[in-house]
């Protein structure tokens, strides 16, 4: 029998073979490159479609497909669609009696899209609301382009009351006195929709057609001649779950057409605006169901160029071999992108342990601290945890004399961590702060015992002893944070996640570590010299 | 700049690091069912008068919140006791009451309280707040140790006791720890109490340390401990070693006062003692527990055991022990 320090030695270092091992696999056989460099950012939009069937009957669901348009390329895309029939349909779409439109989008008889790719899922019967999935990868293969230029379409005024159609005539009078031309009118017409203090007649015209603005400066566009139509896409935000579509506002002229941003007046498309569709006509067609949503999940990943050629292409063999967190739907690799960082942050936690012997509170609250402080930059993280600690504390202090049962201490300081943290948010979020309204990712519970063990280490040991743990704990917080929130650290977690094999081959050797902390060389620093 | 010793020097030295301690010592020798007799300050005093051995009088426990308010009722015909968490650890939560001053209670320190502060300090007791991880605790309550007046002025506001780490039942390091007013009358050495290195071989103070300095003079008495001996130095030996029999812990530390009528008697046990008796020794530990493992395979007589360790680790130590042995 192997003694405890050999077992540990022969295990660790098995460990560390297999994931360097299978890295090096993945790294040479796959290509996948070991630094971040060559890479795109490959952003994986999830569409959920949510419905519920309205009646017995037959369900037909038909979603749009973007065209790659301004510079983006499709990497892979996937449906998931069990128990439905499904295909991909190309050409123009067939006008389904009694089909719900859930996209606000008025049935416009000019097609602007060149393309019509869509996606049809139909289903005999059915009895539970459903969710359809359709997932897409893209990435930029070329810089963000402008949008092609197309026939500009003819729009017709649109159908109004009278009432409606005198207002609409002052207003275009108004913004024709000082426009020079269609782009200055339509950034005037946007400019007066969103104002704050909007004139008698805009704010007729708004209050009447209890829709979306959009649909408000369409319409005076229309009235006014000038060939506009929406361009509807999503928001590209890393980590979005429920993330809609939202509307650009374009005008054609002769040969190039103007986008504008119907709420800030902003001209030209935002590299970050993945256009879905141009034109006016419904993106999710439902027919036989009710209550239909159309949400995105987005999560941005670096993707080394080489594979996203092969993406799609791979053989079955290969993807059972690269047991990758790509696999997975969308809000996963979210979830897991963050997760696969926090054995780096324990790694952190357990050298500075033994190896330095900084004293913590808690033994992996800096962990929970530094993933805070991912979300809330580190700056701004470090002012609102002090502070949060400083009143914690002092109100804390009050509670002491209290004389209270510990669970309701404790108890207690959660609530008024969480009340801080409002007030920290309400005030900043005034002050136009914006920044501190991250104030909600501290993990509260943790705070509040933080803030527990902190005052009874002060009235037990001194303010000295809360400093120095303190103090330690957000030391190691900061390196925790500084390493996972380095480039090359998070590819390689989550390219590489058998590295954490490795990782914990590391953390079992440095559990048989028996020498000297760096602390201890401080301390015993006296040691053989007194005498 | 921050001076350093090398570890190589440290290695010569012979000093136990945390780490070893922790892996080659507390890991490999102590098993984890019996820490239980250690922690639990309760299991240790009735498990000590089973066999006999000295130990300050019980004189209640309290249990459940509904106990508290009768506590100073109970209370009444002592003047004096301490209050402490059956399960605390490093000497927190310590209620050290000397005295009564109109209906009120003399704190060690001098400090005046009432009874609503006996009542909230036992109240934390037993929701845990001094014990380890927190844990639901009961409250003890035992007579206040009259200490010895050889050992008058060589601790301030509280009591001096001895700390003697025992491996496989052989005594190898041992310290007086003296409170000083800087530590709160606490007998802990990084809270500034004076630690004195004790030579085993006859209860002699060797150097004293306050905050890793040598000092040669208690800083609030101005006692000199330079000819400091601990009374009654042979029981406290077989005191010390007759806990690694009891606990089955193979590397402890037992924590010893000095009653002026009861002689020795054991306070408490620590079955992860600190590593600050080297600093008050001036010398490394891990010689002396190789030494100690010797002496263990030779015999397994205790008498026998604090013989060797009485002729080994005293101020001359032979250093080279296979002579001795052989």
């Amino acid at each position: 029998m192997f003694s405890t320090r050999v077992q540990a030695i022969l295990v660790a270092s098995m460990l560390i073979g297999l994931g360097l091992g299978l890295t090096l696999y993945k790294a040479i056989s796959l290509s996948f490159p070991l630094l971040p460099g060559e890479y795109r950012d490959v952003w994986t939009l999830e569409s959920k479609i949510n419905f519920e069937p309205s009646a017995k009957g037959p369900v037909e669901i038909e979603l749009r497909l973007p065209e790659m348009l301004t510079g983006w390329t499709a990497a892979d895309e996937h449906f998931a669609s069990s128990g439905f029939g499904f295909a991909v349909i190309d050409g123009p779409a067939e006008t389904m009696a009694g089909a719900e439109n859930a996209e606000i989008a008025e049935s416009s008889e000019q097609k602007l899209t060149e393309t019509d790719r869509r996606a049809r899922w139909t289903r005999q019967q059915l009895e539970r609301p459903t969710t359809l999935y359709y997932k897409l990868q893209i990435y930029r293969s070329v810089e963000p382009q402008p949008l092609p230029a197309i026939v500009p379409p003819i729009v017709p005024p649109p159908l109004l009351e009278e009432d409606q159609l005198a207002a609409m005539a002052r207003l275009v009078a108004k913004l024709d006195s000082v426009s020079s031309g269609p782009e200055s009118f339509t950034g005037l017409l946007i400019q007066e929709i969103n104002s704050q203090s909007p004139d008698q007649d805009t704010l007729f015209l708004l209050s009447s057609y209890r829709e979306d603005s959009a649909v408000v400066i369409l319409d005076v566009l229309a009235y006014r001649g000038i060939s506009a139509s929406r361009v509807r896409g999503i928001v590209l935000e890393d980590g979005r779950r429920r993330q809609t579509l939202s509307s650009l506002i374009e005008i054609h002229g002769a040969e190039s057409s103007i986008v504008f941003n119907p709420k800030t007046a902003a001209t030209g498309l935002p590299d970050n605006f993945f256009v879905w569709q141009r034109g006016d006509s419904a993106i999710l067609n439902v027919m036989g169901g009710r209550n239909s949503s159309l949400e995105f999940a987005l999560v941005s990943n670096r993707l080394p160029a080489k594979t996203l050629i092969g993406m799609g292409q791979a053989s079955p063999e290969i993807d059972f071999l690269d047991f990758s967190i790509y696999a997975l739907p969308v809000e996963q690799q979210g979830i897991f992108k963050g997760l696969l960082l926090i054995p780096v942050a324990a790694l952190i936690v357990v050298l500075m342990r033994i190896l330095v012997g900084v004293r913590t509170s808690g033994t992996f609250m800096p962990v929970l601290l530094a993933l805070a402080f991912i979300q809330t930059t580190l700056v701004v993280g470090l002012m609102i945890f002090i502070a949060l600690l400083g009143i914690g504390l002092w109100i804390r202090s009050y509670l002491s004399h209290l004389n209270l049962l510990l669970v309701s201490r404790v108890a207690a300081v959660i609530i008024v961590v969480i009340l801080l943290m409002a007030i920290l948010a309400v005030i900043s979020y005034k002050l136009g702060l914006d920044q501190a309204l991250t104030v909600t990712f501290f993990p509260t519970v943790i705070v509040a015992w933080t803030i527990e063990r902190m005052s009874i280490l002060w009235e037990e040991e001194g303010g000295y002893e809360v400093l120095v743990q303190g103090s330690g704990s957000l030391i190691v917080a900061v390196m925790a944070y500084l390493t996972m929130s380095n480039a090359v650290v998070a590819h390689l977690t989550f390219n590489f996640p058998e590295l954490m094999l490795s990782l914990l081959g590391v953390i079992l050797l440095l559990g048989k570590y028996t020498g000297f902390r760096l602390s201890e060389l401080y301390r015993f620093r006296d040691m053989g010299r007194l005498k | 700049m921050i001076r350093l010793v090398s570890p190589a020097r440290l290695r010569e030295l012979g000093i136990l690091g945390m780490n070893r301690r922790n892996i080659s010592f507390i890991g490999t020798h102590n098993r984890r069912k019996n820490y239980r007799l250690a922690d639990n300050k309760l299991a240790t005093k009735s498990a000590a008068l089973s066999r006999g051995l000295p130990v300050p009088k019980l004189y209640g426990t309290i249990e459940s919140q509904s106990q508290i308010k009768s506590m100073a009722a109970q209370l009444a015909d002592k003047p004096s006791f301490v209050i402490k968490p059956a399960q605390g650890s490093g000497g927190k939560g310590i209620l050290v009451v000397t005295g009564r001053a109109d209906g009120l209670f003399v704190k060690s320190s001098g400090l005046v309280i009432d009874e609503r502060e006996i009542q909230k300090h036992t109240s934390n007791i037993l929701a845990g707040l001094y014990s380890l991880g927190g844990r639901n605790d009961s409250a003890m309550v035992e007579a206040l140790i009259d200490f010895d007046p050889r050992l008058q002025d060589y601790s301030v506001e509280g009591v001096p006791d001895i700390r003697i780490i025992v491996f496989r039942g052989v005594p190898v390091m041992a310290m007086m720890r003296c409170a000083t007013h800087a530590s709160d009358g606490k007998a802990n050495l990084h809270q500034g109490a004076v630690g004195v290195g004790l030579d085993i071989g006859t209860g002699q103070s060797l150097h004293a340390v306050q905050y890793n300095r040598i000092i040669n003079q208690h800083p609030d008495s101005g006692k000199g401990f330079a000819d400091l001996a601990i009374p009654h130095w042979h029981q406290v030996l077989d005191l010390a070693a007759s806990c690694a029999s009891m606990t089955g812990l193979d590397y402890l530390g037992a924590d010893i006062v000095l009653d002026l009528q009861g002689g020795p008697m054991l306070l408490e046990l620590n079955a992860r003692p600190g590593l600050a008796i080297q600093v008050a020794n001036q010398a490394g530990l891990r010689w002396r527990l190789a030494a100690a493992a010797e002496i263990a395979d030779r015999t397994t007589d205790q008498a026998e055991k604090i013989q060797w360790a009485c002729e080994q680790f005293t101020r001359e130590p032979a250093g080279q022990l296979d002579l001795v042995i052989n």
